[in-house]
């Protein structure tokens, strides 16, 4: 029988990951298709011409793009196992802190990695009051969903207990620091240790090298950028 | 049943908190509007919203919440008479899509263009490019939610107004009659519905409101 959902991914992207965890925390059979982002295919391209970004969803022959998006489609469709609570003020609260993830965490986060002094001490600062604000929300509880309950929020921030550890080590800083964030810290533990999230993380070295590769990339365009400027002044 | 406590807090200025305006005022919810003197944030606002500071709060039985399309979502599960999201996945998914990539690449560029000094025509330009992409989410229908207002034309409704301001200021083209002759079309349709023209602001405080923000951002005078 041919497959009816499908998920176009790259094996490094957090969006992607929240797909395929939902998909799996559901229990829905898909096939998964590596895409290439820095050599798009076609398919890729006609099925998201807007953003022509992964994660892409296909089911039958719907496309849903967006990966906060495909969570909720992918809830509402497949009932079982729901990912939002029942309650619409904690299903807002769940929409606002993941979004809040989004804007304000992850590119504060990874800016903390590359950048150099006082650059780097106001984005590690940034972060650091970011996740005193996700430790707040988690405090008390095993899970965002409550004891033993994968939820929402496990699936659409859970990329915070594996990036975040890899760019601490890169950059060789702190953000998660056990004493000032228990709550976060105790959550990671158990979230790494499920079977279910482990067979789906990127190996580390591959990730660890591959990130150490951009940050390169971006130090050697900054140093052209720098050398092209100095040029055109003389 | 219990006393229920509906409260607003917004900006007369502001196209967020009108769309959650227009979202109340669809299901018909009694609600108290408290307006916010910005940029002068009140205790109250700072309390509500701690994380963003920003405007719209909807205030339920004493709960916060911010984010004027999360506000919206919350609305339409909160109060289910008069839906305002479709019922089937796909759909939703559609409008909630669309909605994004409004916010997301229409009102940057219109921005863009209302702010820029000098490169006003060129912002403009893609802000039309994008604006146009909209028409494929009203396929010959009335309105984005088809035979009545929904989530997307609450969403992207304001721009009618705020679009011909930006038009009017920096001296660009937006919303072309001839190019986007559905969306126009639709922005005449849905700004001339009784609960949705009440809640406009006055169109002369509204552009010079916005005059004195152009001149700031331009540091040009107008």
């Amino acid at each position: 029988m041919a497959t009816k959902v499908k998920v176009l991914g790259v094996w490094c992207s957090p969006f992607v990951f929240r797909v395929v965890w939902a998909l799996k925390l559901k229990g829905v059979e898909f096939e998964y298709i590596e895409e290439d982002i820095f050599n798009k295919s076609t398919r890729l391209l006609e099925l998201n011409p807007v953003h022509k970004k992964v994660p892409v969803l296909v089911h039958d022959d719907k496309v849903i793009v967006e990966s906060l998006v495909i969570l909720e489609y992918i809830d509402e469709t497949w009932p079982q196992d729901p990912l939002l609570p029942q309650d619409p003020y904690e299903r807002a609260m769940a929409r606002f802190w993941a979004k809040f993830a989004d804007e304000k965490l992850m590119q504060t986060a990874w800016k903390s990695t590359w950048t150099k002094g006082e650059e780097k001490e106001d984005a590690l600062k940034a972060t650091k009051e970011v996740l005193e604000k996700i430790e707040g929300e988690l405090k008390g509880k095993s899970y965002f969903g409550g004891e033993n309950k994968y939820a929402y929020l496990e699936v659409a921030i859970g990329w915070i207990n594996y990036l975040i550890p890899i760019w601490e080590e890169i950059a060789s800083i702190q953000f998660l620091d056990p004493k000032r964030f228990p709550a976060i810290t105790a959550w990671k533990s158990k979230f790494l240790d499920n079977p279910l999230i482990k067979e789906t993380l990127p190996p580390r070295e591959k990730l660890l090298f591959y990130l150490h590769e951009r940050i390169k990339q971006r130090e050697i365009d900054a140093t052209i950028r720098e050398l092209a400027e100095t040029k055109l002044e003389n | 049943m219990a006393e229920e406590s509906v409260k607003l807090l917004g900006y007369w200025a502001s196209p967020f908190a009108l769309r959650v305006k227009w979202a109340l005022k669809l299901k018909g919810v009694h609600y108290e509007y408290v307006e916010e003197n910005l940029p002068n944030k009140s205790p109250l606002l700072l309390r509500y919203n701690p994380v963003y500071k920003k405007i719209p709060v909807l205030v339920h039985n004493g709960k916060p919440l911010a984010e004027s399309l999360l506000i919206i979502e919350y609305i339409d599960e909160a109060w289910k008479q008069n839906p305002l999201l479709p019922d089937d996945p796909y759909e939703r998914a559609n409008a909630r899509l669309w909605a994004k990539f409004f916010d997301e690449k229409c009102v940057p560029e219109v921005m863009g263009a209302f702010a820029s000094k000098g490169e006003e025509q060129e912002k403009a330009a893609k802000a039309r490019e994008n604006l146009k992409m909209l028409e494929r989410a009203l396929e010959g229908k009335p309105f984005f939610g088809g035979d009545k207002i929904g989530f997307l034309d609450i969403a992207v409704g304001w721009i009618g107004i705020w679009g011909r301001i930006v038009e009017e200021i920096a001296g660009v083209s937006l919303i072309d009659a001839e190019t986007m002759p559905l969306l126009t079309a639709w922005l005449n349709n849905f700004l001339e519905v009784p609960v949705i023209k009440a809640c406009i602001p006055s169109w002369h405080e509204l552009l010079e409101h916005n005059k004195g923000f152009h001149k700031i951002l331009t540091g040009s005078s107008t």
